[in-house]
């Protein structure tokens, strides 16, 4: 049974129904809580200039959200081209010989207690932290970009200017050095 | 038969569903035969979980104050007037 009702906008209510909401799912998705509440701000001001835009299918709160995950991929994309083109090449292998193979001492390990290990807890929130740190700044963004914020391959590729295969070998260069800082800090202790 | 860099990288768009059906054949085929790439197989699904729950796991309890809600009502308002 289909739901026919369209959802209508109501801004007035805005604040005191989705401020905290947006604010949340902003500070955790970029640096910094003044960049989150700007953000929250400009998503309020689209939608009050969007609200034609509006068609009623998605509910109020998941449109505004649409609104503001656009809003944070565009600061992406403003803080990328501000750093400028620099491709930061790391090699899969560090002495750069043996094309495409695993180096000794870079092999996966086995790692112990696999299921009991992969809990949601403060200290494996810690050590992904950390080994995300630890990527190259533009590793590290699209990473979050494709994995943890859940972008379109193409959103990001348009966003910050890359290709797909780009986006490819960057994801996989950042999976790999976490694979081996997670293996370290985490399944060796 | 393809190389360790490229069986990785398409296990690793096969975590975000993105890796095509030939794709997956081949890295198929060399997990078969290579160790090392069935290890980061199965630590890349780790991995993939443990990025699941990732912003989960972030502090969902904070919000704005009273006062910041005022002044962004205040700035609603002027933008419009």
């Amino acid at each position: 049974m289909s739901n026919n009702k369209k959802h209508t906008l109501d801004p007035n209510k805005w604040i005191e129904l989705y401020a905290d909401y947006l604010f949340n799912y902003a500070v955790t998705r970029v640096d910094g809580s003044d960049l989150a509440k700007d953000l929250v701000q400009e998503t309020f001001f689209s939608g009050i200039k969007g609200k034609e835009n509006f068609r009623g299918q998605a509910s109020e709160r998941t449109w505004l959200i649409s609104i503001l995950k656009r809003k944070i991929i565009d600061h992406y994309r403003k803080i990328n081209s501000a750093k400028g083109k620099k491709e930061v090449r790391v090699s899969f292998y560090p002495d750069g010989d043996r094309k495409g193979s695993w180096i000794e001492e870079c092999v996966p390990q086995t790692w112990e207690n696999e299921a009991e290990k992969t809990i949601e807890n403060e200290e494996l929130k810690d050590t992904l932290d950390k080994c995300i740190e630890n990527l190259p700044e533009k590793y590290r963004m699209v990473f979050l970009l494709k994995t943890v914020q859940n972008y379109e391959t193409e959103e990001i590729c348009n966003a910050l200017d890359i290709s797909a295969s780009n986006l490819w070998v960057i994801i996989h260069r950042a999976r790999v050095q976490l694979r081996k800082c997670i293996e370290e800090n985490w399944f060796k202790n | 038969m393809i190389s360790c860099d490229e069986a990785t990288t398409i296990c690793d768009k096969n975590q975000y569903g993105e890796a095509s059906t030939w794709d997956k054949f081949r890295l198929n085929l060399h997990l078969l035969l290579c160790k090392h790439c069935k290890s980061y197989s199965k630590q890349n699904h780790i991995i993939t979980k443990m990025f699941g729950n990732y912003l989960n796991t972030c502090d969902g309890s904070k919000h704005l104050t009273l006062d910041e809600k005022k002044e962004l009502e205040k700035n609603l308002n002027e933008k419009i007037n």
